[in-house]
C-alpha cells in the first residue's frame, strides 16, 4: 500500500513538472528561434513573453472544435489520443537522480525502474508511429495521407540506426535498466575527467552520440527532417484536419518526444545526473549559476528598455536569489543538485534541437530516406562492431 | 492484483480477436490485432517474460503491424464483399469451431499434469541476460539460420515489390 | 484491495486455445487477403502465449527462445507475404481471394 501511495505522489510530481516544461519549451523555442533570426519573439504577453504559453492554451481551448463529417470518426478521435498518451508514458522510466531518503522512506527519483527500461522506451517509440499514420489516414484527405505515410516511413527507417547506436553504450555498461547505465558512468578518470559514455575507455561513444542525435531529429519529426509537417510543403501534413484541442495534443506529443529523447541521450551518453567534476565543488555550481542569473537581472534593471521592467527585473532577481539559497541548503542538496545537473544536460540538448531548427534547411524526402539507409545505418553498424571488438579485446 | 490484470487483459484480447474476425474493413481488423498484441504483451509481463514482452511490442506492434497498416493504406483496401458460396461453411462452421475449442480445453484440463498458479514476481528468470546467454551458446545454430532467413526475406520483399523497369 | 485467488496456468493455455481458434475462424471465413494474413498472425501470437506459459511452468528459459524465433519468423513471413500481396494486387486488381482463380480447372 505504501508503494502505491508513493508511486501516485511521484506520478503527480513528474506529470506537473513535465506539463509545465512542455508549455515553457514552446516559449523557449520561440525566443531562441527569434534571436537566431535577429528578432525579438514574444515579449508583450507578460514580462518578456513568459505568459505566452498560457495565452496559447486559452486560444487552443476556445477555438472551435470541428469534427469534419467525412472522416472515419473512431480512428480520427483515437489518433491524437494515442500520440499524446504514448509520448507521456515514456517519461515513467527516466531516472532524474539517485536514490533518496524522504522522511525515512528510501525511494528512487524515478517513477518505475524497469529492468528493461531501454527496450520500453524503444517499444513506445515504435508504437507511436501509429499516432501519425492513423491521423493521416482517417482524415480522408490526400495531403494528410501523403504526409502521414512519409512521416511514418521516415520514423521507422530512422528507428534502425537509433536502435543500433543505443546498443553500443549498452555493451559498455551491460545492463538494460537506465539507473544501472547511469550508475556505471559515475566516477572520474585521473580524478577530474568524468567517466561518461562519451569518453568511456574501451571505445569512446562519441560517434554513437552524433548518430543518435541525427536519428533523434528524424524520430521526432524536427528540422532538418520535418518534411511531413512543414507548413509550406503539404499544407500541414498529417494534422491538416485537426483543430483546437486535438491539434494541441499533437503539438504536446511532439515536444514530449523531444524531451524524452534528450533524456535518453543524457542517460546513455552524457552520464545522467552525475556532475562534470568531482563532488564537493560541483555541489556549488547550481548556487553559483543562480547567483549569476540574479546579478544579470539586477544589472538589466538599472536602465531597462521598457518602463515597467523597472519592477519586473528586480522581482526575477529576487526569485533567482531564493532559488540559489534553496540549492545551498545541505539536506535538500542531496536530491536537488543531481536534478540540476540532469536538467542542465537535457536543457543543453534541447537548445541544440532548437538551434539546429533555426539554422539548417530542410531535407527533401528522397534525400532523407537515402541518407538513413545508405549512410546512417552502415555507420551505426560499424560503430557497433568496433565497440564490440574493443570491449572484447580490452 | 495479478488476477484482476489477467482477467482484464484476457477479456480485451478475446474481444479484439472477435473484432478482427467480425469486422468488414481491414483497418478495423488491423487495429484490433494491435489491441491483441498489446494485451498479450501485458500477459507476458505477468508470466515474468520481460524481454519477450518488450520484443513483442517492438517487433509485432511496432514493425509487423505498421507494415500491415502501410499496405492497407497503399492498396486502399475497402470493405470486403461476402461471397456466400458455401452452405456447408455457414451451417457446420460454428459448431465445428466450438467443438475444436472444447477438444483443446478437455486436453488442457484433462491430459496435462496439474500446473502452478501464476503469481507476478514468483519467477524472474526471463531476463535479457539469460536469453542472450542461451542464444549465443546453446541455440547458436538456430540464431545464425534465422539471420539468414531474415536476409532471404528482405531480398525477397525487395525483389517482389519493385516496379518493373520498362 | 480485493484478494482474489491467483490464476492457474491452465487459464493462460485456454486463452491461447481460444485465440488460436479465432485465428482459424478468421483464416477460413474471411475473403480479403490481408485479413487472412492477420488471422495467421493471430494464430502465431496464440502459440507464443503457449510457449511462454510452458516456460513459466517448467521454470526454463527455452520457451522464451522458441517464442523469440517464432516472432522473427512471423516478421519475415509478414514482409514477404505483404510483398506478394502487393504484386497480386498489381496484376489482378483485386484483394478478394475468391476472384484470384485464373489457375482453377
Amino acid at each position: 500500500m505504501n508503494f502505491f501511495i508513493v508511486s501516485i505522489i511521484k506520478i503527480v510530481i513528474v506529470f506537473a513538472i513535465f506539463m509545465t516544461t512542455l508549455a515553457y519549451l514552446q516559449w523557449v523555442e520561440r525566443k531562441v528561434l527569434a534571436h537566431i533570426q535577429s528578432r525579438t519573439g514574444p515579449f508583450r504577453v507578460g514580462p518578456n513573453g513568459l505568459l505566452q504559453p498560457l495565452a496559447d492554451v486559452f486560444k487552443l481551448l476556445t477555438k472551435e472544435d470541428l469534427l469534419p463529417p467525412y472522416v472515419n470518426k473512431l480512428v480520427y478521435l483515437l489518433a491524437p489520443f494515442i500520440a499524446v498518451c504514448l509520448a507521456l508514458i515514456s517519461i515513467s522510466v527516466i531516472p532524474f537522480g539517485p536514490e533518496i531518503d524522504v522522511f525515512g522512506y528510501r525511494t528512487y527519483m524515478q517513477i518505475s525502474d524497469l529492468n528493461v527500461g531501454v527496450l520500453f522506451v524503444l517499444a513506445i517509440g515504435s508504437v507511436s508511429v501509429y499516432g501519425v499514420a492513423l491521423a493521416g489516414w482517417s482524415s480522408n484527405n490526400k495531403y494528410s495521407l501523403l504526409g502521414a505515410l512519409r512521416s511514418s516511413a521516415q520514423m521507422i527507417s530512422y528507428e534502425l540506426p537509433l536502435t543500433l547506436v543505443i546498443i553500443s553504450p549498452l555493451l559498455l555498461s551491460n545492463r538494460l535498466s537506465f539507473r544501472a547505465i547511469s550508475d556505471s558512468q559515475a566516477g572520474y578518470y585521473l580524478g577530474f575527467i568524468p567517466r561518461w559514455n562519451i569518453v568511456q575507455m574501451p571505445f569512446p561513444q562519441i560517434f554513437a552520440f552524433l548518430i543518435f542525435m541525427v536519428a533523434a531529429f528524424a524520430e521526432t519529426n524536427r528540422l532538418p527532417f520535418d518534411l511531413a509537417e512543414a507548413e509550406s510543403e503539404l499544407v500541414a501534413g498529417f494534422h491538416t484536419e485537426y483543430s483546437s484541442m486535438k491539434f494541441a495534443c499533437f503539438f504536446m506529443s511532439e515536444y514530449a518526444n523531444i524531451v524524452t529523447i534528450t533524456c535518453v541521450a543524457t542517460l546513455l551518453f552524457l552520464g545522467g545526473w552525475h556532475p562534470l567534476f568531482p563532488a564537493p565543488y560541483s555541489s556549488w555550481v547550481p548556487t553559483a549559476v543562480f547567483i549569476l542569473a540574479a546579478l544579470t537581472c539586477f544589472y538589466h534593471a538599472i536602465r531597462p528598455a521598457r518602463k515597467r521592467d523597472r519592477l519586473t527585473f528586480p522581482v526575477f532577481g529576487i526569485a533567482f536569489l531564493v532559488l540559489a539559497a534553496l540549492w545551498a541548503v545541505p539536506f535538500l542538496q542531496v536530491f536537488l543538485v543531481p536534478a540540476f545537473w540532469f536538467a542542465a544536460k537535457v536543457g543543453l540538448l534541447i537548445f541544440t534541437f532548437i538551434w539546429v531548427r533555426g539554422t539548417l534547411p530542410r531535407f527533401r524526402y528522397d534525400q532523407l530516406m537515402h541518407f538513413a539507409w545508405t549512410f546512417l545505418f552502415p555507420c551505426a553498424l560499424l560503430n557497433l562492431l568496433l565497440t564490440a571488438l574493443f570491449v572484447a579485446v580490452f | 492484483m495479478d488476477t484482476i490484470l489477467f482477467i482484464i487483459f484476457a477479456v480485451v484480447a478475446i474481444v479484439c480477436a472477435f473484432n478482427l474476425v467480425l469486422q468488414k474493413h481491414p483497418i478495423s481488423s488491423a487495429l484490433s490485432l494491435i489491441g491483441v498484441m498489446g494485451s498479450l504483451a501485458v500477459l507476458y509481463l505477468l508470466l515474468g517474460a520481460e524481454f519477450i514482452a518488450m520484443a513483442q511490442m517492438i517487433v509485432y506492434g511496432g514493425a509487423v503491424m505498421v507494415l500491415f497498416i502501410f499496405v492497407i493504406m497503399l492498396l486502399n483496401a475497402g470493405t470486403e464483399k461476402s461471397s456466400g458460396k458455401s452452405w456447408f461453411a455457414q451451417i457446420a462452421g460454428l459448431p465445428l469451431l466450438l467443438a475444436f475449442v472444447a477438444l483443446l480445453g478437455v486436453l488442457i484440463r484433462g491430459v496435462l499434469p496439474p500446473m502452478r498458479t501464476v503469481r507476478f514476481g514468483s519467477w524472474v528468470g526471463g531476463t535479457a541476460q539469460r536469453i542472450g546467454l542461451m542464444l549465443f551458446t546453446q541455440y547458436l545454430l538456430p540464431f545464425e539460420v534465422i539471420s539468414i532467413l531474415i536476409l532471404i526475406a528482405i531480398l525477397g520483399a525487395v525483389v517482389l515489390a519493385r516496379k518493373e523497369i520498362e | 484491495m480485493l484478494h482474489l485467488p491467483p490464476v492457474p496456468l491452465s487459464w493462460y493455455l485456454i486463452l491461447s486455445a481460444i485465440l488460436f481458434t479465432l485465428g482459424v475462424a478468421g483464416f477460413l471465413y474471411r475473403k480479403s487477403v490481408i485479413t487472412v494474413f492477420m488471422s495467421i498472425e493471430l494464430m502465431l501470437n496464440a502459440v507464443n502465449l503457449s510457449f511462454v506459459s510452458f516456460s513459466y511452468e517448467l521454470r526454463r528459459i527455452d520457451g522464451h527462445i522458441y517464442s523469440f524465433f517464432v516472432m522473427v519468423v512471423a516478421a519475415a513471413e509478414a514482409a514477404v507475404g505483404l510483398a506478394i500481396i502487393l504484386t497480386v494486387f498489381r496484376n489482378r486488381g483485386t484483394l478478394q481471394i475468391d476472384e484470384i482463380d485464373s489457375m482453377k480447372l
